[in-house]
């Protein structure tokens, strides 16, 4: 059973460095860098003039159509990968289901083309 | 759970060997994308530090960053603000527990996962988080664009990354990195041969998936200062590059590894120590050609960007996968 738990150990072991790394390596230059934060330095840079209005603006929408298509292609790779290791197996009725659903994704990025996600304004 | 002692010893051995090579390979690419860029602009480039060819260039850089201030700005959100980096780097160093340099399954890879390249490409999303919180949380006008459209670029590449990668796995019917390069071995020519659609979208994929140019608009300086890092500073900033130049160095391995044979090479058997040099030699070449595309081809713009991906990119990864799936099943 411990053996099983190896491989977890090890991923969760290099994602916790990964974040060690920075909270170690800017815990020591916390030592010898100055820290001297003046009412200039703070502000918002905005090429060298005052800022104007918020940091946090209203932004295209178009991002948001972007994500959710994202995320039914994303969820079809995580069926497709299954079939694609045991294709060999599962023979031609495997590859003609898992086209069929490919195609039936395929639809929604047709729909969403034809829509005009892309065109640009 | 108690796991055995020479499991902890190697994990020990690996963590530390991952701590010193991901500054190494910061140093090398950024010193290398540095000469080529000079010489490919007829620049010399870094030339006196370290007395000859300026090869102390960047340890002086990473001296330098030490002693810079750490500024976070007043309007910013503190702690997204402070975490951003820490999590670029969690993805980071995540993503190096898959990839394989030599078949022993001790030391030639830190775990070979049974899902590896499905871990590769599911991890590596992790690092758009960062760079969104990056983004939003400075809470400046540049930034917030900058971190929109690196989350709308990264999670369109992602995409084509993903599809064209399925091809592979049909072929070798297994997701382990080490499974995937002794499939190419045990046939004796490497993946990228029947591959080659693929191959190229995965390319196209990973430039984009890295920001670098020409699909550099998150940080496009010439229109957003530096995008999502615009207010970082010392240390912090340091860390985005470190990613980035580590990640191209991961993904450059993670396309060897699928597409050109990994520690395969005709006439030299895998189990030799040569293994890590051959690996080495093509992620050279890759990393050559993601440097010159850098000086080759302008910036896209934004819709371009999007609508390559969207489609182009997509439906030529899908159309390659039933291409795929149909041979693979009638022959």
């Amino acid at each position: 059973m411990s053996e099983y738990f190896q491989d977890y150990v090890a991923v969760a072991a290099f994602a916790g460095f990964g974040v060690l790394l920075v909270v170690l390596t800017l815990g020591i230059t916390y030592l010898v860098r100055p820290s001297n934060p003046t009412q200039e330095k703070i502000t918002t840079y905005e090429c060298g003039v005052d800022a104007v209005g918020e940091g946090w603006n209203q932004t295209f929408i178009r991002y948001y159509v972007f994500g959710l298509l994202f995320v039914l292609f994303d969820v079809e790779a995580v069926f497709i990968f299954p079939w694609a290791i045991s294709a060999e197996q599962l023979g031609l009725p495997g590859a003609i289901a898992i086209i069929v659903f490919i195609l039936t994704l395929l639809e929604g990025l047709l729909y969403a083309v034809r829509k005009g996600v892309l065109k640009w304004e | 759970m108690i796991l055995g002692l020479v499991f902890w010893f190697e994990l020990a051995i690996k963590l530390a060997a991952a701590a010193a090579v991901v500054p190494l390979i910061g140093m090398v690419i950024g010193y290398g994308e540095m000469k080529l860029s000079a010489h490919m602009q007829s620049r010399v480039g870094p030339y006196f530090a370290g007395g000859r060819f300026g090869w102390a260039q960047l340890i002086a850089d990473g001296i330098k960053f030490i002693q810079k201030e750490d500024i976070v700005p007043q309007e910013a959100d503190r702690p997204v603000f402070k975490w951003a980096p820490a999590l670029v780097m969690l993805g980071t160093m995540a993503l190096l527990v898959v990839i394989p340099f030599h078949p022993s399954s001790d030391y030639g890879i830190v775990s070979d996962l049974d899902v590896g390249i499905f871990y590769a490409l599911a991890i590596s999303s992790v690092s758009t988080i960062g760079v969104l919180m990056a983004g939003w949380s400075s809470a400046n006008k540049y930034s917030l664009m900058g971190g929109l459209r690196a989350a709308g670029q990264l999670i369109a590449y992602e995409l084509p990354l993903v599809l064209a990668t399925v091809g592979v796995v049909i072929q070798a019917g297994t997701m382990s990195m080490q499974g995937i390069v002794s499939a190419q071995v045990a046939q004796s020519w490497p993946f990228v041969l029947t591959q080659f659609v693929g191959f190229a979208i995965f390319m196209i994929a990973t430039l984009a998936e890295l920001t670098r140019l020409p699909f550099d608009m998150p940080i496009a300086e010439s229109e957003l200062v530096m995008g999502y890092v615009t207010e970082y500073s010392g240390f912090r900033f340091l860390f985005f590059f470190l990613a980035e130049f580590t990640n191209m160095f991961t993904m450059s391995v993670i396309a060897v590894t699928l597409f050109l044979g990994g520690y395969g090479f005709w006439g030299i058997n895998p189990d030799s120590l040569l293994s890590p040099l051959i690996v080495f030699a093509k992620v050279g070449v890759l990393l050559f050609f993601m440097i010159w595309l850098r000086w080759t081809l302008p910036r896209l713009r934004e819709d371009q960007l999007q609508t390559l991906a969207w489609k182009w990119l997509i439906p030529l990864a899908i159309a390659n996968l039933i291409v795929t799936a149909v041979l693979k099943v009638v022959i």
